[in-house]
C-alpha cells in the first residue's frame, strides 16, 4: 500500500518535472525568436505565432512577422529537434552498447557525412544536383551501413560494435582530409571546418518538416522499447534471457539512432557534446530506467541546444559562433558541476 | 520431465564444445553439473535457454521445443543465473530484481501490484528485502548474487538455471545460497566446481568430460573414487558423512 502511494508521489513529482521542462522549452523557444541582430519583444513573438497558427489578426509590422515566422521560429524548431534527436541518440546507443562514452557519432554516422559534404562541395559529385546536405545524408548512411556489415561480421558484441564504429569513422575521417588537402583552397578549407564545426544558419521551414518528424519517429520507436533498453544493462545474455530478442532489438535501434543521426548532421553539421553528456545528465535528475530517461533526454538535448543557439549568436557581436563550439564551451563546465555534485550526493 | 536434451551438439568456431548430450531432468529436481574447466558445463546451460544455437539435436522443454519457443515465452519459463554478471549503471537492488518481470510485461505499462508482490517475494527469499533500497555497486559479491537470484525468482520460472553461482564466495554465503536454491521446489540445473556441495545440495549429477556426458545418478552413485581419478585427475577418498549423511569426499596428494 504504502509502495503504491510512494509510486504515486514519483509521478506527480516527474509529471511536474515534464511540465516544467514543456513550459521551459517553450520559453527558451520564445527567447530565441526574440533575441537577434533585431531584438524582438516576447509578446510580439507569441502575437506572431498565434496570428499564424490561430488565425488571430493581432497588428504586426511585416519586418517582424518575417523575421519571427521565416528565419528565426524554423531556426529555433530545428535546433530543439537536432538537440533532441542527438541527446535520445546518445542515451539510446550508451544502454545498447553498455557504454557511458558512446555517444551519436560513434557508429562513424558524423565521419561519414563530412566526406560526403566534402565530396559534393570540393569534388563535386552529383554534378550540381546534390545539395551539401543530401551529399552528407549519404555519406552518412554509407558509412553506418559500412559500419554495421563489420560489425554484423565481427559477432555483434558491444566491444566489436564500438571498434568497428572507429575503424570506419577513421576510415571517412582520413578520406575527408585527404579531399581537403589536395583539392581546396584556404576559403573551401575555412568553409567545410565552419560546416564540421555545426551552424544553423540557413535553416528553413523545409528543414523543420523533415527534423521534427525524424525525432518524434525516432522518440516512437524508442519509447517501445524502454524494457529491453533497461534489460540490456547487465549485458547481450542477461537481455536475451529475459526475453528481449537481442538482435532484433539492436538492428531497429542502431538503425533508428543512425536515421536520426544522419538527418541531423546532414542538416546542421556534426554539433559535438549533446549526445554524450545530455543522457549523464539526465540520468542525474531521474535515474537511470529508461521510460524516465527517454524523455528527460529528450527534453533536456532539446532546451539545451536551442539556448546553445541563443549564446551563439549573441556572444560575439556581429559575429555567429559556431554551435558545436559553444556547447562544448559552455556545456563541459556546466557538466563538471553536476559530477561534482553528483560524486557528493553519492 | 521438465527439461530433456536429445543428442544435443555445439560447436564455437571450430571446436566441439558440447558432443552429443542427452539428459532428462525431473520437474522439481535439482540437478548439479559437474566437470574440469572447458568441460561445456556453461555452454550447454546456455543452449538450453537458447543463448547459443544448438548445432544439432532437440532441447525440449516439457513437450516443447525450445528452438520453436517465442524469446518471451522461454523467459517467462527459464531463468539464468550468469556468472558474475556486473554493470556500472547506478541501480539499487529493487531496479535490478524488477528487470525479472520484464517477460511478464506487456509493452508500456507499468509494474503491477502483481509484478510488485514478486519482487518482494523475491526480495525476502534470498533475505536481501532490507537492503532492497541500497545501490548495486555498495553490494558486496554474495549479496549481488543473492540479488541476481532474486531477479531470476522474480522471473517466475519453473526451470532455473544457475553458473557456478558460489564463484568467488565465502564458505557461509556458498552454502547459504546452494541451501536457498535446493529449497526452491524449481527445476534446477546448477553448474558447480565444488564435489562436495554438489553431494551436500543435489538430488542429481551429470558429470561433463569434454563435451559429453560420463556419468549420471545420485551422488552416491556417481561420486566414486574412479570417477574422479578418470574425470578430474585427483585421487581421493570418498565416505559417507557422518554429519549430513550424503558423501563426502577427501582428496590425496600424491
Amino acid at each position: 500500500m504504502s509502495g503504491a502511494i510512494f509510486r504515486q508521489s514519483v509521478w506527480w513529482a516527474h509529471g511536474a518535472l515534464a511540465i516544467a521542462a514543456f513550459s521551459l522549452l517553450a520559453l527558451m523557444i520564445g527567447l530565441a525568436v526574440s533575441i537577434g541582430e533585431i531584438s524582438i519583444p516576447l509578446a510580439t513573438t507569441a502575437k506572431a505565432v498565434s496570428n499564424r497558427l490561430l488565425g488571430t489578426t493581432f497588428e504586426l509590422s511585416r519586418i517582424h512577422q518575417g523575421i519571427i515566422w521565416d528565419y528565426r521560429l524554423s531556426r529555433a524548431l530545428v535546433a530543439a529537434s537536432a538537440g533532441a534527436s542527438l541527446a535520445l541518440s546518445g542515451a539510446v546507443l550508451q544502454a545498447l552498447l553498455r557504454n557511458p562514452l558512446a555517444e551519436p557519432y560513434v557508429l562513424g554516422v558524423s565521419a561519414g557525412a563530412s566526406t560526403g559534404a566534402v565530396g559534393v562541395m570540393l569534388l563535386g559529385f552529383g554534378y550540381g544536383v546534390l545539395s551539401l546536405s543530401s551529399g552528407a545524408f549519404i555519406g552518412a548512411v554509407i558509412a553506418f551501413l559500412l559500419v554495421a556489415f563489420l560489425a554484423a561480421g565481427a559477432g555483434g558484441t558491444s566491444e566489436r560494435i564500438i571498434l568497428c564504429g572507429v575503424a570506419g569513422s577513421q576510415l571517412f575521417n582520413a578520406a575527408t582530409s585527404y579531399i581537403v588537402t589536395t583539392s581546396a583552397n584556404a576559403e573551401q578549407a575555412r568553409g567545410v571546418m565552419f560546416w564540421l564545426l555545426g551552424s544553423l544558419s540557413g535553416i528553413r521551414w523545409p528543414d523543420v518538416y523533415l527534423a521534427v518528424p525524424v525525432t518524434v519517429l525516432g522518440f516512437v520507436v524508442s519509447l517501445f522499447h524502454v524494457r529491453a533498453l533497461d534489460a540490456f544493462v547487465f549485458g547481450t545474455d542477461a537481455a536475451a534471457s529475459l526475453g528481449i530478442a537481442v538482435r532484433r532489438v539492436q538492428v531497429v535501434l542502431l538503425g533508428t539512432t543512425a536515421l536520426m543521426t544522419a538527418t541531423v548532421v546532414s542538416m546542421v553539421g556534426a554539433i559535438g557534446f549533446v549526445g554524450l553528456v545530455i543522457p549523464h545528465a539526465a540520468r542525474f535528475l531521474v535515474g537511470p530506467t529508461h521510460d524516465r530517461l527517454l524523455p528527460a533526454t529528450v527534453l533536456g538535448g532539446a532546451i539545451f541546444m536551442v539556448g546553445a543557439d541563443i549564446i551563439s549568436r549573441i556572444i560575439i557581436p556581429q559575429q555567429v559562433l559556431p554551435i558545436g563550439v559553444v556547447t562544448a564551451l559552455f556545456g563541459a563546465p556546466a557538466f563538471a558541476v553536476i559530477l561534482y555534485r553528483a560524486r557528493r550526493t553519492a | 520431465m521438465s527439461i530433456s536434451l536429445d543428442n544435443v551438439s555445439f560447436t564455437a568456431g571450430n571446436s566441439l564444445i558440447v558432443n552429443g548430450v542427452s539428459l532428462t531432468v525431473q520437474t522439481g529436481t535439482v540437478l548439479g553439473l559437474l566437470g574440469p574447466n572447458g568441460s561445456g558445463k556453461s555452454s550447454l546451460l546456455r543452449l538450453i535457454c537458447r543463448l547459443r544455437k544448438v548445432r544439432s539435436g532437440i532441447v525440449r522443454l516439457g513437450e516443447s521445443d525450445v528452438s520453436t519457443m517465442a524469446r518471451s515465452d522461454l523467459a517467462r519459463r527459464v531463468a539464468f543465473v550468469e556468472q558474475q554478471a556486473t554493470t556500472e549503471t547506478q541501480l539499487t537492488a529493487k531496479d535490478v530484481v524488477r528487470l525479472g518481470r520484464t517477460p511478464h510485461r506487456s509493452l508500456l505499462s507499468p509494474l503491477g501490484a502483481k509484478d510488485d508482490a514478486a519482487v518482494d517475494e523475491a526480495l525476502s527469499r534470498v533475505g536481501m528485502e532490507g537492503r532492497a533500497r541500497q545501490l548495486w555497486q555498495t553490494l558486496s559479491g554474495g549479496e549481488r548474487q543473492r540479488v541476481h537470484i532474486a531477479r531470476a525468482l522474480a522471473q517466475s520460472p519453473t526451470e532455473l538455471l544457475l553458473d557456478e553461482p558460489t564463484n568467488h564466495l565465502d564458505i557461509q554465503h556458498q552454502l547459504e545460497i546452494l541451501g536457498l536454491i535446493s529449497r526452491l521446489g524449481v527445476t534446477c540445473i546448477i553448474a558447480l566446481h565444488d564435489l562436495n556441495l554438489a553431494a551436500m545440495f543435489c538430488d542429481q549429477l551429470a558429470v561433463l568430460q569434454r563435451g559429453k556426458i560420463v556419468a549420471t545418478g545420485t551422488p552416491q552413485h556417481v561420486l566414486t573414487r574412479d570417477l574422479i581419478g578418470d574425470v578430474f585427475g585427483v585421487q581421493a577418498h570418498v565416505e559417507t558423512s557422518s554429519i549430513h549423511g550424503r558423501c563426502n569426499i577427501q582428496y590425496i596428494i600424491a
